[in-house]
């Protein structure tokens, strides 16, 4: 089974890696892009687990390790 | 006294600090493996700078699960000073033991550069002596030292004199000139509500000798086995 864990800044947090994406963006004629922000994919497996605890735990993993909760919030996607 | 100096797999500041302890404090200095489990026998721990782990993941967000630190947590909770400098502060952060986090530099840059930070209070292990609205000149070498905290817990930290650094100019005057890394209220150190842990992003291990341009740094490791001294 495969988890994936998305990990983004929060919105409150500036995020000055997707800026300056963003203006490059820009300074190649992509005016229409309005916002970039930068963020982390993990792919995660896992075995011998159930999908809904398998959820269960990555959530736990991305709310200890792989997102700090004071500037990152996190998305958890699992399919069997 | 014993001051340990941690290392984990990437410190690069180890040697600095346990040179500055040792030779230039005249204090009992030894390195401690990241895995040894057990601190018993330090009466107080630094973290040092560097790049454990790599910088994988998030700064300190590896190092923080290394053995030692379930016994740096413990030291701390009993009292014990625990002093994080650079990568050892973002460790701290990562561990609990000191609030916030860290952001990429507002420029995006990795910043190398002397700056002058302001201390802002004196009752802490690390500035024990060193009287408030002293200004220091130390380097600065990180590419994540941009401090965030919410506002509301800022207002907090700030109400309980928790703040220890500020960046500031070369006469203490706040600016955003001198705020390199665009640290939430120019925040370059803090401390927690004991007074025991206390993490900077300066480098004062790398300002303890004139040949290096500043001793400034020195006075803080003074401070810090002078208190424990007299322990």
């Amino acid at each position: 089974m495969k988890a994936r864990v998305y990990v983004t800044l929060k919105k409150s947090v500036f995020d000055p890696q997707g800026k300056t994406i963003h203006e490059a963006l820009r300074s190649m004629g992509y005016s229409s892009v309005s916002d970039v922000r930068q963020g982390k994919f993990f792919e995660v497996s896992l075995e011998g687990v159930s999908a809904e605890a398998g959820k269960t735990l990555a959530l736990e993993l991305a709310h200890r390790v792989l997102a700090n909760p004071v500037i990152e919030c996190y998305q958890v996607e699992v399919d069997a | 006294m014993r001051v340990g100096v941690v290392v984990f797999p990437g410190s690069n500041c180890d040697h600095d600090a346990y040179h500055v302890v040792k030779h230039v404090c005249d204090a009992d200095a030894h390195f401690v493996w990241h895995k040894d489990s057990s601190v018993a026998g330090l009466d107080v721990i630094i973290l040092p700078g560097g790049f454990s782990y790599g910088d994988y993941l998030r700064t300190g967000g590896i190092a923080r699960f290394s053995p030692v630190m379930k016994g740096v947590v413990e030291f701390a909770g009993r009292g014990g000073p625990v002093i994080g400098i650079c990568n050892g502060f973002q460790i701290l952060q990562e561990a609990g033991l000191l609030p916030g986090a860290m952001l990429r530099n507002r420029t995006t840059r990795f910043l190398s550069q002397p700056v002058h930070v302001r201390v802002e209070r004196s009752d802490t292990v690390l500035t024990g002596g060193v009287e408030a609205g002293k200004v220091l000149t130390m380097p600065i070498a990180h590419g994540e030292g941009n401090f965030y905290l919410p506002d509301a817990e800022l207002d907090r930290l700030e109400g309980e004199g928790r703040v220890v650094f500020r960046y500031t100019t070369k006469d203490g005057q706040l600016a955003d000139s001198a705020n390199p890394n665009g640290s939430a209220r120019a925040i370059a150190g803090v401390c927690n509500a004991a007074r025991n842990v206390v993490g900077l992003m300066p480098h004062p291990e790398r300002a303890s000798e004139g040949e290096l341009g500043s001793a400034d740094g020195r006075q803080l490791f003074v401070a810090l086995t002078r208190v424990l001294k007299a322990a």
